[in-house]
């Protein structure tokens, strides 16, 4: 039994990603491509993938390989593969095009990348995603996307997220929406061709892993609640990312983490959990009947300033009505070459400071008040209301249909929100998991933004996956299949589908007093407040008692009605709380063996005399990938830290100043 | 304020269907009309009856999976989707009817859900240009003039939602294939499919129980993204077109 260190992990032996190969970081994917075996046009129809997802890297990846000619089944719970949240992106695309000849360059968007990351993430996998970012753009034209054109004809571009390069491509505020029904469209292609299966209404419960490969999963029919088993030579999560252990986050409601879960229950690593991305501007919680949060594009915060009153008297007073004087805009204040431009993590870090200093304005929710304005009246003044109207209306008619204030009267009030996880699967440079045959793509692996992501860098890396990355690399896996086929009743198989059975019946059975949202909120405070923008020794320690008690507490006493037989939108939804139970635990231990602060992950220990991210790369340059060592449902034992040693050769470690 | 709620409870597809009423009591004008929902299941759940199964996921309007006939009109009074609706746009007392999308191409599954898949099919019969990954040429070898390309987006903007079936008393697809046809007939990428597509996905719609389009408009006037209803002229234009 190895030592437990702080009662909580043990620490195991080194890992590393040995697929990158050994050549200077330009040539590295042009090998990795020729090194991958390939599979003949004619054995591939007798090789299947399975994919779990329907997003931008999952639909992306199903169409690609459905093309080459393998056999896909894909998974998506909802109704259709064009509903997958990557469909609720708002601002853009990054690639290094360099159209506008400022600059740009694949190193460049590398550089920003690492960087942006706070020096967290691998140089191989960033480099190749800056590498392929300029052939998405060119796929998705050719598909239809409808992206924005100047009067020229030609593509439009703009610069976003703290970049001194105009790099992103956009279609309006939802290139997301344009994307996926891009990659949609293109996987319905192959589903009429015959090479792609689509399973939709269907939840993954269980990988299926024979002679040490995953071979498999186990799904439930959510209409008639079959447990369906599907085998194959070869699975990819690319189910997104765990934003929702937090209840309330821009995650869409039934964004889960259970398909990566219950895989690394099955012994895929799971890295890096606590780095999660707060978005700083989110319409506020209105009332505890909340369910979900909007953001607001960043762009507002060129013209807007944020403020909240100077005193704790004026919270409930008529913004209108407090004068220039007693308003504190903090952030001009504290930052002033910034101003209200500061990057992501300090924005939303100095809303929580002034709102916990009982500054904060809006409803009450709660014992506080989780609001700061957002202010245009000088812009108003300043460009005339029609032009703030041209550059902002249509968030503006947002913020009004969800709140029922007018901002162009009154100031709008924002807060951050849970936005992205950074964290998921440790992957290989081949997207590969610690499972053999076992691929996560897109958010759900870990593997590209560090411990921070920069704005349009999503939507990038999860095409950057799905069209180009994981059809290069997983040839290289199944040119050794097919593999030996499994039986339908093999001990494995029976095994995975006693365990999903087992923990239906269970959760069905328990027949306590309380639903499943009750706890899923009451777990979310807990983690957002011990484990969201700002950390602490014994804040991180309380809350790992408080979710471990919690925890506790819904194996005994949850309520879910209905059969297992149906349609159960409640049983669903109790599976998914069980699993994100766990991730929290792991989460905040995480956090807690990370003393430093990088990127999104703030320890309150940790700072500069700016109240900056300081970073220890002394100890702490590395990825944190930790295994599962066992427990029953809703039980854990001490997980082990494997440390990935993160090495610059192209990129210098610095400290971020926004002074 | 308090309401009452008359829902469409169906246990199943080939079960009896039926309204049942609910009285719900103190609920904030600032609730989303899914909120509202929401806060009604945890009541029933609390008094051991099931909840109501209605569809939802991103809840900001984008991704179309919610739904539901509120007082006899496709996602409410307002223009925009169900999740998007608030409660400040009832008042106090009154009685709200809610029902599932009405359209035989749209089976019932449960409740207020229904099963849309009709519309991947008409996507799978031809709603796609066909590219291989990989076969793309640069992306700025290819001019596309403004006017088109920003009509190709504002029709590109359908969620898929299936508010244009609900509403219209023939429960046809016309709004929706329409905004396809157009969204890809605009662009030279979607030239060379341009007669096979629009063929192939009308002969789909066909298929799947959707009915005659008869120029009524109430499927534009409920589609939450303002689809317009010319793209139906476009559609019938391409096809009389294809044909000849």
């Amino acid at each position: 039994m190895p030592e437990l260190i702080d009662n909580l992990y043990s620490l195991g032996d080194q890992i590393e990603d040995t697929r990158a190969p050994d050549v200077p970081i330009a040539e590295m994917w042009t090998k990795a491509k020729f090194d991958n075996k390939l599979v003949n046009p004619t054995n591939r129809r007798k090789l299947s993938v399975i994919i779990v997802g329907t997003g931008l890297a999952g639909g992306a990846a199903a169409a690609t390989l459905g093309e080459a000619g393998y056999h896909v089944k894909s998974f998506c719970y909802q109704d259709s593969p064009r509903r997958a949240h990557s469909v609720a992106a708002q601002g853009g695309i990054n690639a290094a095009k360099n159209y506008n000849d400022d600059g740009d360059s694949i190193y460049r968007l590398f550089y920003d990348t690492v960087k942006g990351g706070d020096y967290r993430s691998r140089e191989s996998n960033s480099y190749r995603l800056a590498e392929v970012s300029a052939n998405i753009i060119d796929q998705c034209v050719a598909q239809g996307v409808p992206f924005a054109r100047d009067y020229g004809g030609l593509l439009d571009n703009r610069s976003f997220g703290g970049v001194q390069v105009a790099r992103t491509f956009y279609a309006r505020g939802q290139t997301g929406q344009q994307l996926l029904i891009g990659a949609y469209q293109a996987m319905e292609r192959q589903v009429a061709e015959g090479t792609v299966e689509q399973f939709t209404r269907h939840e993954m419960l269980e990988v299926i892993i024979v002679d040490g490969k995953a071979r498999g999963i186990i799904a439930r029919d959510m209409v008639t609640g079959e447990i369906e088993t599907h085998l194959a030579d070869v699975v990819v999560l690319a189910s997104g990312g765990y934003g929702n252990v937090f209840y309330l986050s821009t995650n869409a409601m039934g964004c889960n983490v259970t398909a990566t879960w219950r895989a690394h229950r099955k012994g895929a690593y799971f890295a890096n959990p606590c780095y999660t991305q707060i978005h700083p501007t989110c319409i506020p919680v209105a009332g505890d009947y909340q369910s979900k949060l909007t953001l607001m594009s960043e762009s507002l915060r060129n013209d807007g300033r944020i403020w909240v009153p100077k005193s704790r008297d004026d919270v409930e007073k008529d913004p209108r009505d407090i004068p220039e004087e007693d308003r504190d805009y903090y952030l001009e204040r504290k930052y002033p070459a910034f101003g209200n431009l500061v990057p992501r993590d300090i924005g939303s870090r100095q809303a929580k400071v002034v709102c916990d200093e009982g500054r904060g304005v809006g409803p009450k929710v709660g014992d506080f008040r989780r609001g700061v304005y957002l202010d245009f009246a000088s812009a108003i003044e300043r460009m005339g209301e029609e032009a703030v109207k041209a550059k902002y209306g249509n968030l503006f008619d947002m913020y009004q249909q969800i709140t029922g204030e007018n901002p162009y009267e009154v100031p709008m009030r924002i807060y951050p929100a849970v936005h992205y996880t950074m964290g998921g699967l440790w992957v290989d440079y081949n997207l590969e998991t610690t499972v053999p045959g076992l691929f996560a793509a897109g958010e759900a692996n870990f593997s590209d933004h560090g411990a921070n992501r920069l704005g349009a860098s999503s939507l990038m890396q999860c095409l950057s996956d799905g069209y180009f990355v994981l059809p290069n690399t997983i040839r290289d896996y199944l040119a050794s299949g097919p593999f030996e086929p499994v039986a339908e009743d093999a001990p494995e198989v029976l095994e995975a589908r006693k365990t999903v059975e087992d923990r239906i019946e269970k959760l069905l059975s328990i027949n306590g007093d309380r639903t499943v949202d009750s706890f899923h909120k009451e777990l979310g405070n807990i983690v957002w407040e011990y484990c969201g923008m700002e950390r602490n020794d014994a804040g991180l320690r309380k809350g790992i008692d408080l979710v471990r008690s919690l925890r506790e507490e819904f194996w005994r006493n949850v309520k879910v009605p209905g059969s297992a037989t149906t349609l159960n939108q409640s049983l669903e939804k109790a599976g998914r709380v069980a699993d994100f139970f766990e991730l929290a635990e792991l989460m905040f231990i995480d956090a807690l063996h990370r003393t430093e602060s990088c990127g999104c992950h703030f320890r309150s220990e940790s700072q500069t005399e700016d109240g900056e991210a300081l970073r220890d790369d002394d100890k702490f340059a590395y990825v944190a990938a930790w295994e599962f060592t066992g427990g029953d449902e809703g039980t854990f034992e001490p997980p082990v830290l494997h440390k990935e040693d993160l090495v610059y050769n192209f990129i210098q470690l610095k400290q971020r100043s926004y002074k | 304020m308090n309401l009452t709620l008359k829902i469409w409870r169906q246990s199943g597809p080939d079960a009896q269907g039926e309204l049942v009423t609910y009285p719900v009591n103190d609920v904030s004008e600032d609730m989303s009309f899914l909120e509202m929902l929401d806060v009604l299941n945890e009541d029933l759940t609390a008094k051991d009856e099931e909840p109501v199964a209605f569809d939802s996921d991103c809840r900001e309007g984008i991704c179309g999976m919610c739904s539901l006939m509120i007082n006899g009109e496709a996602h409410g009074p307002e223009v925009t989707t169900t999740c998007q609706l608030h409660m400040r746009s009832f008042s106090d007392g009154e009685t709200i009817t809610i029902e599932p999308w009405r359209a035989q191409a749209f089976p019932l599954v449960k409740d207020l859900i229904v099963d849309r898949s009709a519309f991947d099919r008409i996507i799978q019969a031809g709603g796609y240009i066909s590219v291989k990954t990989g076969a793309a040429v640069e992306a700025n070898n290819l001019q596309v003039q403004k006017h088109k390309a920003d009509r190709a987006f504002d029709t590109a903007t359908c969620i898929g939602c299936g508010a244009c079936v609900a509403a219209c008393p023939n429960a046809s697809g016309m709004l929706f294939l329409g905004a396809k046809i157009t969204h890809l007939g605009e662009l030279p990428q979607g030239q060379a499919e341009r007669d096979s597509r629009v063929v192939k996905m009308i002969n789909q719609h066909d298929a799947e129980d959707f009915g005659g389009c008869q120029n009524l408009g109430e499927c534009s006037a409920a589609c939450p993204k303002e689809i317009p209803l010319n793209v139906i002229s476009q559609l019938n234009r391409d096809f009389i077109k294809a044909k000849s």
